[in-house]
């Protein structure tokens, strides 16, 4: 028995390793994964309606749902896949961190949550179905369930990658463990289990993550110190300066001017990801009452802003104590470690026994959060925006309660099953964030284009929403094929004769987006408007939002929402 | 909590903390003393472990304290 028993563990850990794992590290994530089965065994029994599977009753606190809403986003592409960007292009990784999120957080949190929230929606592609009925909804939906499934393949294979490189585990053995770990505590206690299991997962991520920054920057001695081995393993290059080296895309190691970052970053694809994107908002819709909603996207813009310390820096560190690391292609052939690797790598030079546990812990904390987000956000939209749409056409009834609880477990279980199958996909990029970029681009972008203009714009009509966001994934789909077919189509798409893979990501997220407002805005004068009695509660100007003149000063989500935006400009002039 | 139901996810992150920084803790002091380190790590003079299983838990205790389920309201 105990032959057999090492023989199959001897088959599962095969491969060669950066460490082997003592039994305190082990026990260690032993631990957590009892931790979070046993907290979604827990709160199955406060999740008996659809209310309570798919928006966890909404009663979740400013505080929850505030770090759900950045836990759900911390992935694998936040911390495997920014620590290689940031060995790869420097601290330009950042732009992701701050004006690829803060302004757009702090939007959503002022301008946009209100209608969300007051509308009752469940999901985006619901708020769609209320504003322009149920073709953009469902288009909405569909293009959203494939990315979800997309994200989820990539959480899981970037987990794979770092069980493999740091512990030598088989990638098949990491990726079942952990989808189905997800899909029992989803299935048990839904959005309840992967919002509280997210909070618990972003403090083990902060605990198990900052051992790295900080014994790393003791040892390249501060900031400074890092920066000046930098130069020196790079002579030549400016890896630490955001904005230095923006003014031409053949300066920066990204290769990419600032328009890109400043417009195709900071105004759309950030903008559509944090405001549309329902794997986030879900977490928000979740919250109490409306101040609450409003708090959670400012509270989480609070925490995103220090997320690089625990991601960017590590890559950097990297950079400066362990040069040499190559791309995923160049270590295929020499054998040589990949700028993948970066963030296990420094793992394990500084964790010692149990401290290894917590930092692998952590970035399994990472994999699950991201996956389980996904999940749980497919199972509501696949739920309420494909399934009941449907089922009222073919069965003639709107279907119980119990029904749609039962359904939705069903496609919890079904999406992490698809999502497994896509994790064997996600190979053919140099970057892991390369590869998630072009997928937002592909719907985030132009459904970011149909939601603000429904919300903030009441002439826009049903054909204008449907026809506008149709064209817009059409043509970011077209851009990306055309630079497939003709690689010499990249200069003309990102304005550039240097751009690489990342500008063009920047620039046909700015152009789908534009030509779906275009299109959008056009085929609105044509049609009829909506009269105002029926965009109540959806759009501004139709719909009156409480006053927040009774609260203190110093509980007003405008006050918080300024005081953020001042310490984001103060980093990006600090880091300039 | 759900609601004002149950128990607060924070009792769970704080129990979880206290657990970790107790095993993390007498893990290092135990390797400080036995000197049975078996894998080199860079910067071990620091015994950052031992501090950091520390501070897991002061953290851990502050939230299991302050959110134990048999608390009087």
């Amino acid at each position: 028995m105990v032959s057999n028993l090492s023989s199959h563990l001897t088959f599962l850990f095969a491969g060669s390793s950066l460490i082997s794992l003592g039994w305190i590290d082990s026990l260690i994530i032993v631990i957590y994964f009892c931790f979070v089965l046993g907290i979604g065994y827990y709160l199955m029994r406060f999740t008996k309606t659809g209310e309570d599977f798919f928006m966890a009753g909404r009663s979740m606190t400013a505080w929850i749902a505030g770090l759900s809403f950045v836990a759900a986003n911390l992935g694998s592409l936040e911390l495997m896949g920014w620590a290689a960007s940031a060995y790869k292009y420097g601290i330009l990784a950042t732009h992701w961190y701050w004006i690829g999120a803060i302004p757009a957080m702090l939007f959503l949190g002022i301008v946009m949550m209100p209608f969300y929230y007051i509308s009752k929606t469940h999901s985006v592609p619901g708020y769609l179905k209320l504003r322009f009925g149920e073709g953009a909804s469902m288009l909405s939906a569909v293009s959203f369930g494939f990315m979800t499934v997309f994200m989820s393949g990539i959480n899981m294979f970037s987990m794979a990658l770092v069980m493999k490189v740091v512990l030598g585990w088989d990638i098949n053995f990491s990726i079942w463990v952990s989808a189905l770990t997800v899909m029992v505590y989803v299935v048990l206690g839904g959005l309840l289990a992967a919002i509280f299991n997210e909070v618990l997962q972003f403090m083990l991520i902060w605990l198990g993550a900052l051992v790295i920054p900080i014994v790393g920057l003791i040892e390249a001695g501060g900031w400074n110190g890092m920066v000046a081995r930098i130069q020196h393993n790079i002579a030549g290059g400016d890896y630490t300066h955001l904005w230095r080296t923006m003014g031409s895309a053949q300066d920066n190691p990204m290769g990419i001017h600032w328009t890109g970052i400043v417009f195709g970053l900071g105004l759309i694809i950030s903008f559509a990801y944090w405001t549309t994107d329902f794997l986030v908002v879900q977490r928000v819709l979740a919250a109490r009452n409306l101040r609450a909603a409003k708090m959670a996207p400012i509270i989480g813009a609070g925490f995103k802003m220090m997320v690089p310390f625990i991601v960017i820096l590590p890559g950097l560190l990297g950079l400066a104590i362990i040069p040499g690391l190559v791309g995923e292609d160049v270590a295929k052939v020499t054998g040589q470690h990949s700028f993948n690797e970066v963030l296990p790598l420094m793992l394990a030079r500084y964790a010692g026994p149990g401290l290894l546990g917590l930092g692998v812990t952590a970035l399994i904390a990472g994999f699950m959060s991201g996956m389980a987000g996904n999940v749980s956000a497919f199972a509501t939209v696949w739920t309420y925006d494909i399934y009941k749409p449907v089922h009222k056409k073919l069965s003639g009834s709107e279907g119980t309660d119990a029904h749609f609880v039962k359904i939705g477990r069903w496609c919890t279980i079904i999406g992490v099953f698809v999502s497994i199958g896509t994790a064997y996909l996600v190979q053919h990029f140099d970057t892991i964030m390369d590869y998630v970029q072009a997928l937002f681009s592909f719907f985030v972008a132009p459904l970011f284009g149909t939601v603000i203009l429904g919300m903030l714009w009441k002439r826009c009509t049903k054909a204008g929403g449907f026809w506008g966001l149709f064209a817009g994934i059409g043509s970011s789909i077209a851009m990306w094929a055309w630079v497939k077919i003709d690689p010499s189509a990249l200069r003309i798409i990102a304005l550039s004769e240097h751009a690489k893979d990342m500008a063009e990501n920047m620039y046909r997220a700015l152009w789908s987006w534009m030509i779906c407002v275009l299109v959008t805005v056009i085929i609105s004068y044509m049609t009829k408007p909506k009269p105002d009695s029926e965009l109540v509660g959806l759009v501004r100007g139709c719909t009156e939002i409480p006053s927040e003149g009774d609260l203190p000063f110093f509980k007003r989500p405008i006050v918080w929402a300024a005081i953020l935006f001042v310490v984001f400009l103060s980093l990006n002039i600090i880091f300039w | 909590m759900v609601g004002n139901k149950g128990i607060s996810i924070w009792f769970f992150i704080g129990t979880l903390l206290l657990i970790y920084g107790l095993i993390i803790t007498a893990a290092n002091i135990y390797e400080y003393f036995s000197h049975s380190m078996e894998r080199v790590i860079v910067l071990k003079e620091l015994n950052f472990g031992i501090w950091w299983g520390i501070l897991l838990i002061i953290i851990g205790l502050i939230y299991f304290i302050s959110f134990r389920p048999w608390k009087k309201k």
